[in-house]
């Protein structure tokens, strides 16, 4: 075929078919999975953190090409941030890392803020001691963007 | 890399002999049927060899019955609406079945809004409705009842004889959506009862642009495009002369080789569902048995633990072309109200894979087919946490339950804060 047409970008495109830390981290330090009520999709992040920072992050998913895409991605962009930068994450960040996503698939890139939330509060859960510190480094709702 | 197109329910490419017979009809034989001279007149009889064609193809006694519409969404919003508008006296009920197309369940729904009703008959789990449910639907103010005769989804055959006969006791007009059966299936009229029919030769090697309404002459029916008046004054517009031309052809074509397509596509349809059983665990046949009640052309699957859309593009960077019900295809993000309609477990709904077969498909296809969808399906359930769940025995499986863990809805429930569709 010489000319191939595509339901999403290159990049969109590239995600899903060559993902980026698919699979489960044996061991983490905080594991979320969430499901969305609007499609049914489900997608599950965990997370290795050392010294407060995000070592490791894998990610599973139920779902579309672009949920499999905004999965590979966030999971790409949030490695080596702080726990206060990640709980600052937002789904932007991944479509504007993806280049964009359809209007229709945007909630894809909310699923994979929301199973990096559910992770990061999984672990805040498991280490109290940790938010604590989390909390004083950064106020909630401050904005954290990509470096 | 080969190119397998399996989704002949959306569109089939034109045939050569369709193509060269439109060929003049762009050019030389440019006419506008309606006018009076040389022009007109020979675009005119070559839409009337047309007519005669389709009528041919669905058995109707005089192609002074069959309209040419620009497609099948025109021919149900016509026969729907156009029934209901012209009975409008008489009374404003419709019944029509869970499972038709969108252009006659929204048709449906658009006169509701004007004051309209209508009695939605259920189907069961493989998508067939029951005969008495519609005659227990029809009213003394039912105007027409609208029964497709194959599902373009799941490829469940109605008995559309027994529908028919129980509206022609009842004296209502019978409108059977034929999108997914003519030119594959019989269809006649007679023995269907129908007072209306609609067919699109896109579906069977003719072109798109065209649509085709047969109407019994006993049937009223209005307008519902104004201008002028052709087509009988039911469908006002200049007709698409070259694809009509097409469309008779690929007709004729049709009827001719229906016994010969119908064969070769039954016996490839077993060939990929074997296949497919034999080479994937967890994957679920959806509709009825390959057999009388079913389309020869039409596989519906779920597989279980992974999503249709991804399914869909893997197929498609290996060159095979497929459809899905899935709700992440689905612009409104709701899985196919067929599936739904059938009361499919939503986790099968959202793996759902439509594939068509076509004439043109062969053994070899089906064979790459299957050796190709078993890497794609191996490929995302391994990126799926319902596999890895499921293997571990958190969850369960919908086809093959081994009574262990919970249902994946009650899995998607929890982790979603909402429960499924």
């Amino acid at each position: 075929m010489s000319d191939t047409y595509a339901l999403y970008n290159s990049t969109v495109m590239d995600h899903f078919m060559n993902p980026r830390n698919m699979g489960d981290i044996r061991d983490a330090d905080g594991v979320g999975e969430v499901g969305a009520a609007a499609c049914g999709d489900i997608m599950k992040i965990s997370l290795k953190i050392k010294d407060g920072r995000i070592e490791d992050a894998r990610f599973k998913t139920f779902g579309c090409g672009s949920a499999i895409a905004s999965s590979s991605m966030a999971t790409e962009l949030i490695k080596g941030r702080s726990i206060d930068e990640a709980m600052n994450f937002s789904n932007q960040e991944v479509v504007d890392a993806l280049g964009g996503l359809p209007p229709v698939k945007i909630h894809c890139s909310v699923l994979a803020e929301e199973a990096l939330k559910a992770a990061l509060e999984d672990y805040i859960k498991k280490h109290p001691e940790k938010a604590a510190l989390a909390a004083e480094a950064a106020p909630i709702g401050q904005i954290v963007h990509a470096t | 890399m080969r190119s397998v197109f399996l989704d002949h329910q959306s569109s089939t490419p034109v045939l050569p002999e369709v193509f060269e017979a439109m060929r003049p009809y762009f050019t030389e034989a440019f006419g506008n049927p309606s006018s009076l001279h040389q022009h007109g007149l020979r675009v005119r009889e070559a839409m009337k060899t047309a007519r005669q064609q389709m009528a041919a193809l669905i058995g109707a006694e005089s192609e002074e019955e069959i309209f040419f519409t620009s497609d099948g969404t025109e021919s149900s919003n016509l026969a729907i609406k156009g029934v209901a508008y012209a009975n409008e006296r008489r009374g404003k009920h419709l019944v029509l079945s869970a499972t038709e197309h969108p252009s006659v369940l929204n048709s449906v729904e658009f006169l509701e809004k004007q004051g309209w009703s209508y009695t939605k008959v259920p189907v069961d789990a493989e998508g067939l409705i029951r005969v008495a449910d519609v005659s227990t639907a029809i009213t003394a103010q039912t105007v027409l009842v609208a029964v497709h005769h194959v599902n373009h989804d799941i490829g469940t055959i109605q008995p559309i004889a027994d529908v028919g006969r129980i509206c022609a006791e009842k004296g209502v007009p019978l409108y059977v959506d034929c999108e997914a059966s003519a030119g594959w299936l019989p269809v006649n009229v007679k023995d269907f009862g129908a007072a209306l029919i609609s067919f699109s030769p896109h579906r069977f090697y003719g072109p798109k642009g065209v649509g085709v309404l047969y109407r019994n002459k006993k049937a009223r029916i209005v307008s519902i495009l104004h201008g002028g008046v052709q087509e009988g004054g039911r469908r006002a517009g200049t007709e698409n002369v070259p694809a009509i031309v097409g469309g008779g052809v690929a007709a004729e074509f049709a009827r001719r080789e229906m016994a010969g397509r119908t064969a070769h596509c039954a016996r490839l349809q077993k060939r990929l569902w074997e296949g497919l059983k034999g080479a994937i665990p967890y994957l679920k046949f959806n509709g009825p048995a390959p057999g009388p009640n079913r389309s020869p052309l039409n596989l519906n699957l779920s597989t279980e633990f992974i999503e249709g859309e991804g399914q869909l593009l893997l197929c498609d960077l290996n060159g095979i072309a497929v459809a899905s019900g899935s709700s992440c295809v689905s612009k409104s993000l709701k899985i196919s109200h067929v599936l739904a309609a059938i009361g499919l477990d939503h986790a099968l709904a959202q793996g759902n894979i439509i594939m068509t077969l076509g004439k043109d498909n062969t053994d070899a296809d089906v064979d790459y087919v299957v050796e190709s969808f078993a890497r794609i399906v191996t490929k995302l359930r391994g990126m799926s946490p319902m596999w890895d769940e499921f293997e571990r025995g958190i969850i369960d499986s919908v086809i093959a339950p081994t009574g262990r863990g919970k249902s994946f809805s009650e899995h998607a429930a929890s982790v979603s804060g909402k429960s499924a569709h």
